[in-house]
């Protein structure tokens, strides 16, 4: 068991900065529900960009249905402006195995044909079994696939890792 | 030895076939509403379609025919991407003497995933799921009297969608209920989701006293029925049921029962009306009701589309 402790909070300052060369001025922010989401919301606003960031969901297009169901999580794509011709800067707190990342692109096409995808993360924890990779990641690190690294949002939109056994 | 757990649900309480919403928990039945929410929006998108049932045969078995509900269940299975067989069964197998079971065992020998059942006897939707393999699921579109749960499930759905919270509602479903199967899944839902006040409203022959017994309030008179209703469910007199003298006339019906502006006037001033179609304009509603501000007849076919993806894309992801 891995006792790394990843500081939340220092790596969004860390993402913050990093996205920033990422951006046109009309790139949108679209976050992967859930910890994505609330990335992309506060990057928003930090960013000082006009209009709300995207939310996106994977639920609809993963390839782990047959063996898991649907996950619940109710009506979560929104994407508030057209996704045809448009950059698109996608935002996840972790990048693990690259299946997420494939399902909401295909989830995106649903939507309409972007001019371009991008990938910003928090951690990037290593384990690909996609050829996936974020242009930028505010971590690198090389964790076991038995753990799972799960973001939290607290008081006052504190982040927090934690860092669990798989069920 | 037979279990006595509930057929629909697996060890682990997950919904693998839709047979009635009787005895569904609570909960279940707010996570297929909740779904419903997640296709509602996919049906507005450019591409209509999402890849989970992708690969799955979904055979429509209407042994009592209805071109409506097989046709909402086949676009809800297309949009999920599944293959759709619809199988003219009344006229084919059945018609040369082969049995139920023996239509099943056929049927799955083909591969089929999932059997959408319409069925004029109560409880044949049960006997097939009994029957069928352990990958197969069932879906209830409509068996005899006892049960259309999906369409309960879409007027569940319309209601939450307008009324948000069912614990403060008082709905009325009117007119013949004894034959109603749609009647009998309202109800089960409304009072699993919470629904303190469910009326049944009708005359004597068509709404019988026994119906208490479901934990619903009976009404003989219209305006009692009306009186402070959120919501009004008025159901379809079905001709083709009424065998003996249960009614004097359809026009008696419609004057004494019928939803015209004047008792409409008596319910809630932000009640809505629906219909599980197909209406019979001027004898149980009027068709300044049916296409009045209060009328949400039109989208109770928009939400039926998302709760049919919901249920088949639940089922087929939970394992027997």
């Amino acid at each position: 068991m891995s006792t790394l402790s990843l500081d939340a909070e220092a790596l969004y300052t860390e993402l913050l900065g990093g996205v920033r060369p990422l951006l046109q001025p009309d790139t949108a922010l679209v976050g992967i529900w859930s910890g994505g989401a609330w990335l992309a919301e506060r990057l928003q606003a930090d960013l000082k960009r006009a209009g709300p960031c995207g939310v996106i969901s994977s639920a609809l297009h993963r390839d782990d249905y047959a063996a898991r169901g649907l996950a619940g999580g109710g009506d979560v794509t929104r994407l508030p402006f057209a996704i045809d011709g448009a950059r698109i800067l996608l935002i996840d707190d972790v990048l693990f195995t690259g299946r997420t990342i494939r399902a909401v692109i295909n989830e995106l096409y649903d939507f309409g044909r972007p001019h371009s995808v991008d990938l910003a993360v928090l951690v990037d924890r290593g384990g690909r079994e996609l050829p996936i990779q974020a242009s930028f990641a505010a971590a690198k690190v090389v964790l076991p696939a038995a753990q799972r690294l799960t973001l939290a949002r607290g008081v006052g939109g504190r982040f927090a890792f934690s860092l669990d056994p798989k069920d | 030895m037979l279990s006595r757990r509930n057929p629909q649900l697996n060890a682990h309480g997950e919904l693998i076939h839709l047979l009635s919403i009787e005895g569904l928990p609570r909960e279940v039945l707010t996570h297929i509403l909740d779904t419903a929410g997640t296709f509602l929006s996919v049906n507005e998108r450019e591409v209509k379609k999402v890849p989970l049932l992708r690969g799955k045969s979904v055979f429509n078995l209407f042994f009592e025919n209805s071109t409506r509900t097989r046709t909402t269940f086949e676009i809800a299975a297309k949009r999920l991407s599944a293959d759709v067989i619809n199988l003219d069964i009344a006229r084919s197998s059945t018609a040369k003497g082969e049995s139920l079971l023996d239509t099943i065992a056929n049927l799955s020998a083909m591969h089929a995933d999932m059997f959408v059942v319409r069925h004029g006897e109560s409880g044949a939707p049960y006997l097939i799921a009994r029957h069928c393999a352990p990958h197969v699921h069932v879906v209830n579109a409509g068996d005899g009297r006892h049960a259309h749960p999906t369409q309960g499930l879409l007027d569940m759905y319309a209601i939450r969608h307008y009324k948000r919270d069912f614990t403060q509602l008082t709905v009325a479903i009117v007119g013949d209920i004894v034959h109603s199967r749609v009647a009998r899944s309202d109800i089960h839902g409304l009072t699993t989701l919470g629904v303190p006040e469910v009326r049944v409203v009708g005359p004597r022959t068509l709404v019988p006293g026994d119906l208490r017994a479901m934990g619903v309030r009976v009404c003989h008179d219209m305006a009692e029925g009306m009186k402070g209703a959120d919501v009004i469910i008025m159901l379809r007199l079905q001709n083709e049921r009424m065998t003996g003298a249960m009614l004097p006339s359809a026009g008696e019906f419609a004057k004494t029962f019928g939803l015209t502006p004047e008792k409409l006037a008596l319910a809630k001033p932000d009640a809505i009306v629906m219909h599980p179609g197909p209406i019979n304009r001027g004898v149980e509603i009027d068709s300044s009701v049916a296409d009045g501000s209060a009328s949400v007849i039109l989208p109770q076919v928009t939400f039926g589309i998302a709760v049919r993806m919901a249920v088949m894309s639940i089922i087929a992801g939970n394992e027997a």
